[in-house]
C-alpha cells in the first residue's frame, strides 16, 4: 500500500541577484506505508526543500503530493497528518519536557487524562521515563533529541519526516540514535523521511536512499544498489569512498570484458551490455582491491592508519589517478614506497550507466 | 598552589575595585546620598520658608494615608487619588505603547537587514530634539484650532472641534508618545531573537496561528514585554512634564504634586513624603511583577 506520493514536483527560488534557481526540478517518489527512506544529498540539492512541502512550509509551483490518496497541497502545515523532527529540536523552552511532549495533543483539546497517558508512552518510547517535568534546557543533547522525536510521534502521525536530526550529536551517540530511530521505526510502523547529507548515516538506517542533487533525483535504491551499483558518477563519488577508471573495451571474452585505460592499466571488467570500443567508467571500492603477486602494479605513497584497517594510496606504474586501497593492518602491511600488485575479483568493478 | 590561587584572586579583586570604584562612587554621590535625603525629608517638619526644621514629623504621610491631626495638617484623600490616576495613566501608556509596538517589532523583524536598520534608526530619531519642543508641537496638533481638528473637521467626520487637550487622554497620548522607543527597543530584540523553528514546530504539531501565538510566541517574547513594560511603566508614574503641558486640571498626576510642593508650596517634607511613596509603588510594582514573570518560568 503506498503511502506517500509525491508527483512532478517543481519549486523555483528566486536568488537575490534575481536568477532562477530550481530546489525541485521534477521529483517524482513514492514513499511505502512502512518504509524508512532517506533523502541524501550535499546542501543545495533540494532535501530540505523537499521535506518542507511535505510539511507544508513550502509551496510546490507545479505538481502533487499525496497522503494515502489524499492531496496535501491545500491543508496548512497545522492540517497535515505529518509531523517533523527539527534539525534544531525547536523545543519550547518555556514550558516542561512533559508539556512539549504533550503539545500536540493540548492544542487538540485532547483531555490531561489521555494526554498524560500519551506523554507517557511516547517518553518510554525514548527512553525517556521520569524526565516529564524537566526544563528542556536542563537535558543533554542526546536526551533533547529524544523529547523532540518523542514529541513528533505523540499524535501519532502517518509519516515522519526527520530534517538532519542527528547531525548535532558527536560520533558516538549518532551511531546509537541510528539503531534507535530504525527500531523505533519499524515498531511505530509508520513511514519515516529522513533527510541528511551524511552517506553513513544513510547507508546504516534506509530502507531506501534517494539521492539527490540540484533538485533532482539522481538515483533511488537500497542501500546495497547505491553502495554496489551507483548510476552516475556523482552518486558513486557521493556514497563511500571511490576509485574511478575511465577505460575502453578492447575485447569481450564470454562474461568478462578486458578494458585499457588511457594510461595502458589493463582491466577486467563484467562484460554485461558493454561492447567492443566503447568508453566506460567502473567503479572499484577500496575494499574490492587485495594484495597479491600479480595485478595492477604499483608503489604506495602513502599509508593511513585507520585502527584495524590501512588506507593505502597506491600509484600505479602505468600512470594515471591514485588507486586508494583498503588492506589489514598487520606485521606484513606494506610500507609507504613499498611496489605492490593489486587484484580484484572482476565481478566487484561496476561499470557506470552514465559518466 | 593555594598560594598562587589567593595571588590570583588579590589581583583579580584589585582589577575589579579598580573597575568599579568610579561607578561605585558617581551612584554612592548622585543617587544613594539624595535618596537618603529625600527619605530623611520625609520624615521631618516643613520649614516657613522652604527647606526643613530638624524635628520628627509623621504628619507628612498621615496626610496622604489619613491620620492627620485635623489641626496643622489636614486628610486629603486627593493625594492618594492622585497616585491611583497615575498608577492608572502609566498602565495605560505601557498597554497602548505595547499593542502598538508588537506587530511593529514583528514586522521590523522580517525587513532586510538594510531596511531594519533604518528603520531602528527612525525609532530612535526623536531623541535628537528636545522633549519639550516636541511636547510642544502636540499643544499644537492637538488644540481645538489645531491640526487634528481641522484636519477631521476639513474631510468631515465632526463639525464641532474634539477636545482632547487637557485631558487625561491628552496626556497618556502625549506618555505613550515619548514612551514608544523604550517600548519598542527591547520587544524588537525579543522578537528578532525568537527561533522561527518553534513557530514552524507548533504549526507542525498542529497548532493553529491564533493557538501557536499563545502557546509560544507570546510567552517566548514575553521577557522582551516585561522589560518594555517595567522601562516605560517606571517613568511614567513619576511623569511630570507631559502632564504639565498636555493635561489640564483633570490630566494632573503625582509628579505635578512633588513639583508643586518643592517649587511653589515649598513643602519640602511633604513633597518628600510623596516622592518615597512614588518610589515604594514603583518598587512593589516592579518585584511583583519580577516574581510573577520567574513563576511564568521566563
Amino acid at each position: 500500500m503506498a503511502s506517500l506520493e509525491i508527483r512532478a514536483a517543481r519549486r523555483h527560488f528566486v536568488t537575490p541577484e534575481g536568477g532562477r534557481v530550481a530546489a525541485l526540478d521534477g521529483i517524482d517518489l513514492t514513499v511505502g506505508a512502512n518504509e524508512f527512506v532517506t533523502l541524501l544529498g550535499p546542501s543545495g540539492c533540494g532535501k530540505t526543500t523537499l521535506l518542507r512541502a511535505i510539511s507544508g512550509f513550502e509551496a510546490l509551483d507545479s505538481g502533487s503530493i499525496r497522503l494515502d490518496g489524499t492531496d496535501l497541497a491545500a491543508l496548512p502545515p497545522f492540517k497535515r497528518p505529518v509531523n517533523t523532527v527539527f534539525q534544531s529540536y525547536a523545543l519550547f523552552s518555556h514550558m516542561s519536557v512533559a508539556r512539549n511532549v504533550g503539545y500536540a495533543l493540548e492544542v487538540r483539546g485532547v483531555d490531561r487524562k489521555a494526554r498524560e497517558a500519551a506523554v507517557e508512552s511516547a517518553l518510554a518510547k525514548v527512553g525517556l521515563t521520569g524526565m516529564g517535568g524537566r526544563r528542556p534546557n536542563q537535558l543533554s543533547g542526546g536526551q533533547r533529541q529524544r523529547v523532540a522525536l518523542a514529541r513528533s510521534i505523540v499524535a501519532e502521525p502517518r509519516l515522519l519526516l526527520l530534517d538532519e536530526p542527528l547531525s548535532a550529536l558527536d560520533r558516538n551517540l549518532r551511531q546509537q540514535m541510528q539503531i534507535e530511530l530504525k527500531t523505533l521505526q519499524s515498531r511505530l510502523g509508520i513511514a519515516f523521511v529522513f533527510v541528511t547529507h551524511d552517506q553513513e548515516e544513510a547507508l546504516t538506517m534506509s530502507d531506501r536512499i534517494v539521492v539527490m542533487r540540484a533538485g533532482r533525483i539522481e538515483q533511488i535504491g537500497t542501500p546495497r544498489e547505491i553502495y554496489r551499483h551507483p548510476r552516475t558518477r556523482f552518486v558513486a563519488e557521493f556514497i563511500g569512498e571511490t576509485n574511478l577508471f575511465h577505460a575502453t573495451v578492447d575485447r569481450i571474452e564470454g562474461a568478462q570484458a578486458l578494458a585499457r585505460t588511457a594510461q595502458g592499466v589493463e582491466m577486467l571488467l563484467p562484460a554485461t551490455g558493454l561492447r567492443r570500443g566503447q568508453a566506460v567508467t567502473a567503479v572499484l571500492r577500496p575494499a574490492d582491491f587485495s594484495l597479491a603477486d600479480q595485478g595492477i602494479a604499483g608503489r604506495v605513497t602513502r599509508a593511513v592508519y585507520l585502527g584495524s584497517d590501512l588506507q593505502l594510496y597506491v600509484q600505479p606504474d602505468a600512470g594515471g589517478e591514485e588507486i586508494r586501497v583498503t588492506a589489514r593492518d598487520g606485521a606484513n602491511a606494506p610500507a609507504t614506497g613499498a611496489a605492490v600488485h593489486l587484484s580484484y575479483a572482476p565481478e566487484a568493478a561496476h561499470v557506470l550507466e552514465a559518466a | 598552589m593555594c598560594w598562587r590561587l589567593r595571588k590570583l584572586m588579590t589581583r583579580q579583586n584589585l582589577v575589579l575595585t579598580t573597575l568599579l570604584a568610579p561607578v561605585t562612587l558617581f551612584l554612592g554621590v548622585f543617587f544613594l546620598l539624595p535618596l537618603v535625603i529625600i527619605g530623611l525629608f520625609s520624615i521631618l517638619s516643613p520649614g516657613l520658608y522652604g527647606g526643613v526644621e530638624w524635628s520628627f514629623y509623621h504628619w507628612n504621610y498621615g496626610r496622604i494615608f489619613g491620620w492627620a491631626d485635623g489641626i496643622d495638617e489636614i486628610f486629603e484623600p486627593i493625594y492618594l487619588q492622585i497616585l491611583l490616576r497615575s498608577l492608572g495613566f502609566a498602565a495605560m501608556t505601557v498597554v497602548l505603547s505595547l499593542l502598538l509596538c508588537y506587530p511593529v517589532a514583528f514586522w521590523v523583524s522580517r525587513l532586510s537587514p538594510k531596511t531594519r536598520l533604518f528603520f531602528l534608526f527612525l525609532v530612535t530619531l526623536p531623541f535628537f530634539s528636545s522633549l519639550v519642543v516636541r511636547l510642544y508641537a502636540w499643544l499644537l496638533i492637538l488644540k481645538p484650532s489645531g491640526l487634528l481638528n481641522s484636519a477631521l473637521m476639513g474631510i468631515g467626520v465632526i463639525s464641532q472641534p474634539l477636545e482632547i487637550l487637557y485631558t487625561p487622554a491628552a496626556v497618556v497620548l502625549g506618555m505613550v508618545y515619548i514612551m514608544v522607543p523604550f517600548m519598542f527597543l527591547p520587544l524588537y530584540s525579543a522578537v528578532d531573537n525568537l527561533d522561527r523553528a518553534l513557530i514552524e514546530a507548533s504549526m507542525d504539531l498542529g497548532a493553529n496561528r491564533i493557538q501557536t501565538f499563545f502557546k509560544v510566541i507570546l510567552p517566548q517574547t514575553l521577557p522582551g514585554i516585561m522589560g518594555g513594560a517595567v522601562i516605560v511603566f517606571i517613568p511614567s508614574v513619576g511623569n511630570f512634564i507631559v502632564p504639565d503641558l498636555l493635561g489640564g486640571a483633570r490630566g494632573l498626576m503625582i509628579g505635578n504634586l512633588v513639583e508643586q510642593q518643592f517649587l511653589s508650596a515649598r513643602n519640602w517634607p511633604f513633597g518628600a513624603a510623596l516622592s518615597m511613596i512614588i518610589m515604594s509603588v514603583v518598587l512593589l510594582v516592579l518585584l511583583s511583577s519580577l516574581g510573577r514573570a520567574k513563576k511564568a518560568g521566563v
